[in-house]
């Protein structure tokens, strides 16, 4: 039976979980308003939708790496839903190929106001050399907020997960 | 060399990697011998050879047969298509030139079942087609471009891209519906589940279309090319250094194998020498990628079947490791570290000892982590017998990499064929026989701990001198071929460079080709439910095969 073995690698790991990052204010690309209402109404909790517009599979990764203990993002009040009906922000990876245009504009309008769009990576803010290299072309339309509009930009390729949940705390934490 | 009974003139272009040229219409003929003798096809991929040299009539077309390196694509001044298979010696890598004027070649399919989505995606970009082929549909094509449109031709003039106002090409109306023409599974009690494009977890965009009773899969169609980027016609005209970071984003997860892949291959068709050092840098980190991947694969399989310690164990294991390899090379995943001519970074003494401590620590883990798999009943509950693929079915339709050599498909170029380093590290190789979710979680932690040997093997032998030379400057057209046994399977990437030493044609392959396939005939019979977990066991790439 595997439970004892179980109990005490969990109690011989202990906790690894770290403090979080500070919102990094300087990625917001646009003011965001109601600030202060929506913060009284989500309490400083909230959800996200991940939409992969046409990425390399990079950023994903660290995606998936600030579910892991050592960020512990739900303790903090950020969760990820299957849904974009069912949360406050879209997290956008990739330069959004053609082939997903649609499927995007759809997430975006299925997403309740208000709503916050976090573009992340270079490929999705056009930045630095994977936004460069990954601009727009036949089969492509470039960055994020050439589709949707966006509010907050993380660069990196990929960002990492402390970067990104700078981000994401940005774009959803009071003060302006 | 011989293969079946006819001696195919291959020219040894590489250790283990050989050329030739054939006509189309010998195509089958080759293709059968391959598989006769227990190989498999890995590749397929076509060409726009008109204008290369940018002339038409080069009086340089005399070489009966190529030399190594040497890119003779220019003298049929057509089109090409090319497959590469692997055989008992190695990989092999055929072209055939094809007309100007409704270029075709003979259906591999019907050897092949692997050609086929290849071969519609040749056909999607190039406008070659597979004459006799049983399914013309479309692959990789959607909307974004019409059925007589052909982006990697060299005259295919995009209709979108408007300097002035970026947006007008995405908000130029697209048809609403891909019209893409599912096969339609019918009778009482049959219904449909699609899925996607825009799935429920973090993972890529794909469309799966399910066909059920009850909970029990019938069919599951796929539909992929949702994250076509354009990343084939992008390579063209790059230098051969930006080509690098560009073949390293094809599949972010497998950024090391497709740089490494990518720059062997550039190396072989500019005939230039890598530093030891580069070489055995190089390897240790394909295997640190290997070992991050695993890791946190199995993480997710854990996750899968709720077992959250699972999840939560790897993906620290993952994080500690990912941190270790962005404080000693500067980067998580390490993206960018390999370029033509060796590694952008060096490993000095204290980094040997730290990453050698290191993988000690997290092998001892990843042991105590797999006797809890081992004995966790509601773990072997879900992944015995689930997502089965058989090893006849699975040499039929050829799995490889990873998957394969959990269905008995013994391959891993590594073991079998060697390139320096590997050649002095006697890889041994992981196989299972059963092919369901236990088989690849096995496969994985056979791998990861082979892995930590072999990583601290290469720190002990790493030799000393320079991380990098020069490259030889590219005279002429020249071609090349890099092959590299990534986490998930032999990674491939053809290029060739064009006269001005730019990149004219680069087609980098993913193993994922191959296996999607094998995930709808693996899920035929399980319960919905159990399609995440039999998915996250394949693990494939939807962008390394949307390209």
């Amino acid at each position: 039976m595997a439970t004892h073995l179980l109990l005490q690698k969990i109690f011989k790991t202990g906790i690894v979980s770290e403090p979080a990052p500070a919102p990094d204010l300087s990625l917001r690309t646009r003011d965001q308003e109601l600030h202060a209402d929506i913060l009284k109404v989500f309490g400083q909790a909230i959800s996200i939708r991940h939409v992969d517009a046409g990425s390399c599979n990079g950023c994903e990764q660290e995606i998936h790496a600030l579910g892991g203990p050592h960020y512990n993002i739900e303790g903090l009040g950020v969760k990820f839903a299957a849904s974009p009906r069912h949360v406050d922000v879209l997290l956008v990876t990739g330069p959004v190929s053609r082939n997903l245009e649609t499927a995007l504009k759809r997430t975006y309008d299925a997403t309740p106001e208000p709503k916050w769009v976090v573009a992340m990576g270079d490929c999705a803010g056009g930045c630095g050399m994977a936004g460069a290299m990954f601009g727009e072309n036949y089969a492509s339309c470039g960055k994020i907020a050439n589709v949707i509009p966006v509010d907050v930009e993380v660069p990196g390729c990929p960002p990492t997960p402390t970067a990104l949940l700078a981000g994401i705390l940005a774009a959803v934490s009071g003060g302006r | 060399m011989t293969i079946g009974t006819q001696d195919w003139n291959l020219t040894q272009i590489a250790a283990h990697i050989r050329r030739g040229r054939v006509d189309a219409a010998n195509l089958p003929a080759l293709a059968q011998a391959v598989k006769d003798e227990g190989g498999q096809l890995v590749a397929l991929w076509g060409s726009d050879d008109r204008f290369v040299n940018n002339s038409r009539d080069s009086d340089s077309r005399s070489s009966p047969r190529p030399q190594a390196g040497e890119g003779p694509g220019v003298r049929d001044a057509g089109y090409a298509i090319h497959i590469a298979c692997i055989t008992a010696a190695g990989l092999v890598w055929i072209s055939a030139a094809l007309p100007e004027t409704e270029p075709a070649y003979p259906d591999l399919s019907a050897i092949f079942p692997q050609a086929d989505r290849m071969q519609r995606a040749t056909f999607d970009l190039l406008g070659i087609r597979a004459a006799g082929a049983v399914d013309t549909r479309k692959w990789l094509r959607h909307k974004a471009w019409n059925e007589d449109e052909f982006p990697l031709r060299s005259d295919f003039v995009a209709r979108v891209a408007s300097s002035e106002s970026p947006l007008a090409t995405c908000h130029k109306p697209l048809a609403e519906v891909d019209g893409y023409a599912f096969i339609r599974v019918e009778g009482d009690g049959v219904h449909e589940i699609p899925v996607g494009p825009i799935h429920a977890g973090t993972i890529e965009p794909g469309h799966f279309r399910f066909s059920i009773i009850g909970d029990r899969v019938l069919k599951l169609e796929q539909r992929l090319g949702y994250t076509h980027q354009g990343v084939e016609k992008r390579f063209v005209g790059m230098d051969l250094a930006a080509g690098a970071k560009l073949a390293g984003r094809v599949s972010g997860d497998s950024h090391v194998a497709f740089a490494w892949a990518y720059c062997m291959a550039v190396e072989q068709a500019t005939l230039s020498a890598v530093p030891d050092r580069a070489a055995w840098l190089r390897a240790l980190f394909l295997e640190i990628e290997r070992v991050a991947n695993h890791l946190g694969d199995l993480g997710y399989m854990g996750n899968d079947v709720a077992l959250s310690f699972g999840f939560m164990q790897f993906w620290r294991l993952k994080e500690d490791w990912l941190r270790l390899t962005a404080k000693l090379f500067g980067h998580r995943y390490l993206f960018d570290r390999i370029v033509p001519g060796g590694v952008a970074v060096d490993l000095d003494e204290a980094g040997r000892k730290a990453l050698r401590a290191a993988s000690k620590r997290i092998e001892a883990e990843v042991r105590d982590l797999k006797v809890i798999y081992d004995e966790h009943a509601t773990l072997q509950d879900r992944f015995v017998n689930t997502g089965v693929c058989k090893p006849a079915l699975a040499a039929r339709l050829g799995l490889t990499g990873l998957a394969g050599r959990a269905s008995a498909q013994a391959w891993d170029a590594r073991a079998q064929f060697p390139q320096a380093p590997y050649d002095t590290l006697d890889v041994a190789m992981a196989t299972a026989r059963k092919g369901d979710v236990q088989a690849r979680s096995e496969v994985r932690f056979a791998e990861v701990f082979e892995s930590m040997r072999l990583l601290r093997a290469l720190l002990k032998g790493l030799p000393a001198g320079a991380i990098q030379a020069p490259l030889n400057p590219a005279a002429g057209v020249r071609e090349g071929i890099g092959w590299v046994e990534g986490w998930r399977g032999e990674v491939i990437v053809a290029l060739r460079i064009a006269e001005d030493g730019r990149l004219d044609r680069v087609h980098p392959h993913d193993p994922s080709w191959q296996n999607w396939p094998l995930l709808e005939v693996g899920i035929l019979g399980n319960i919905v439910p159990d399609f995440p977990l039999i998915n996250k066991s394949f693990n494939l790439s939807y962008s390394g095969q949307d390209l």
